[in-house]
């Protein structure tokens, strides 16, 4: 997965990250086809080059390597809000078929079978950013016909959604699975298998969805991970990872 | 000028059961000896404000110290779920926690409002989301061009405390490295308290650090170690094995209470 989201980034992506596969990814896309990709951290640290994959979206080594060090409020009304961040990457605890997330509550809002931490800075990656990329596991729990709770809008209701809602992005342009990779139809805006994983049928990937997957017709295979990107995923270790057992 | 005290005074002198207060610190310069020193008076029904509810929280939570949370993402950051917070908002215990539920972007824009002195902000945020229904958001249109924009109230705690790197005897702090909405949470809050790591006979400029004047902070503590297991810049790095080890402390009521209890309540000041 994190091979696959890396590839979406290119030199000079400017690209808003969060702590677990988004970094993962992006710090792998900086280590290998894309040196000049920009990574921002939502705590404000603008141009990070960490070493380490940090364990918090405001590890110190975050700051030290960054280009600038800003509040929060700025980073979040000077530079995303703005319009400056090309990608924005989500994760979360369930997805629809247009692409909404839910990072809030699994069941009833008062009565939550399971709270989870919440939207923090999701809802508005997913409305300003150029390009919204999500990176979850397909599962019929996590790819359901109706999300419990709409943290982050994707495509809304359908087309023209984003547009009455005066959301400036395009939206999710790519969700990305341990099976294969889902893009929104250009007129439907719902998403659909465009490509997948080696080793895995479309039959394995529409019986990990909890509504009725549209299949491209010119669905492509994933190119497997080659040996540079294999090497450089090894060598990204958390920083946790390297400190002697504490 | 900033009061210099010790941290028991200064937590009873401004914090009062039923305040609402912010601790403020992302993931940098959390004010962990502050909120220890809150559930040691045993403060009761205070609304808590905070953008990332972590450790800190979840200790106060589950201490009993809160009635209400304002925040935007509560979790473990890196690790996981918050069990305290979960136990509150899921079961009620060892109190029902009532949830006041914002986006980042929205609480950073309220506490900027708040330094201000604005009823308001005013922010692209909220839309097409099921938060407005959990939170104090209003939809608003631009007076010259019309645009449909989220305004959320400006926040303003009784008290906000943060932890800072030094204060000089004046109480004039310095804090640099990752500033999160510190400066905002002092500015907006009727009464301030700043712990930092050491008190000096003089401020060294340090690049990019930011300055609170003494005069518009109530209280200054010094409080060493006081952001632990969170970090300081220049002064020690972040406990990532704490926060690893918390999963396991905070799931289990008996553990936590025994945890409480040896490192907060038996703990000295």
């Amino acid at each position: 997965m994190a091979v696959a989201a890396s590839r979406r980034l290119h030199d000079g992506t400017v690209c808003f990250v969060g702590i677990g596969l988004p970094s993962k990814a992006a710090n792998l896309a900086r280590a290998t086809h894309a040196p000049g990709c920009v990574l921002i951290y939502e705590s404000g640290t603008i141009g990070a080059k960490p070493l380490n994959l940090p364990l918090s979206i405001g590890d110190g080594e975050l700051a030290e390597t960054a280009d600038a060090v800003v509040g929060v409020p700025e980073i979040f009304a000077y530079w995303l809000q703005a319009g400056r961040i090309d990608v924005g990457f989500l994760g979360a605890a369930q997805i629809d078929r247009h692409g909404n997330l839910n990072s809030t509550v699994i069941g009833d809002y008062d009565h939550p079978r399971v709270r989870l931490p919440g939207g923090g800075g999701a809802p508005e990656i997913a409305a300003s950013c150029k390009e919204t990329l999500v990176i979850l596991k397909q599962s019929p729990r996590t790819f359901v016909e109706r999300l419990d709770f709409r943290t982050s809008v994707g495509f809304g209701d359908g087309p023209g959604s984003r547009e009455r809602l005066g959301l400036r992005g395009r939206g999710v342009t790519a969700v990305i699975t341990d099976l294969g990779e889902l893009e929104p139809d250009p007129e439907t805006c719902e998403l659909t298998l465009a490509r997948i994983h080696p080793g895995v049928t479309v039959e394995q990937a529409t019986a990990a969805t909890g509504w009725p997957l549209g299949v491209r017709a010119d669905i492509e295979q994933s190119t497997p991970p080659s040996e540079r990107e294999l090497e450089a995923l090894r060598a990204l270790r958390t920083a946790d990872e390297r400190e002697p057992a504490g | 000028m900033a009061e210099i005290v010790t941290l028991e005074e200064g937590i009873a002198e401004l914090v009062s059961d039923g305040d609402t207060v912010a601790l403020e610190g992302f993931t940098h310069l959390i004010p962990h000896a502050a909120g220890h020193e809150l559930i040691r008076q045993g403060r009761r029904g205070l609304t808590l404000i905070r953008l990332t509810p972590d450790v800190i929280y979840d200790q106060l939570i589950g201490a009993g110290c809160a009635a209400k949370l304002v925040f935007s993402w509560g979790g473990n950051p890196g690790v996981g779920s918050l069990h305290r917070l979960r136990e509150a908002v899921e079961h009620g215990w060892p109190e029902p926690l009532e949830l006041e539920e914002h986006s980042h972007a929205g609480m950073a824009a309220a506490y900027a409002a708040g330094a201000a002195s604005l009823p308001f902000a005013v922010l692209r945020g909220y839309a097409g989301t099921d938060l407005p229904g959990h939170t104090t958001v209003r939809f608003i249109d631009c007076p010259f061009t019309g645009e449909r924009l989220a305004a959320v109230r400006a926040l303003r705690p009784d008290v906000g405390i943060v932890h800072a790197q030094r204060a000089d005897r004046q109480g004039n702090v310095q804090l640099w490295g990752i500033s999160g909405v510190q400066k905002e949470a002092v500015l907006a809050s009727a009464r301030s308290l700043v712990t930092v790591e050491e008190i000096v006979d003089e401020l060294e400029p340090v690049p990019g650090a930011i300055i609170l004047p003494g005069w518009v902070v109530t209280a200054v503590a010094a409080a060493p170690g006081g952001a632990h297991p969170s970090y300081v810049h220049g002064y020690y790095e972040r406990d990532n094995a704490f926060y690893m080890r918390w999963d396991a402390i905070s799931r289990d009521r008996e553990v936590f209470g025994e945890w409480i209890r040896e490192h907060v309540l038996e703990a000295a000041g």
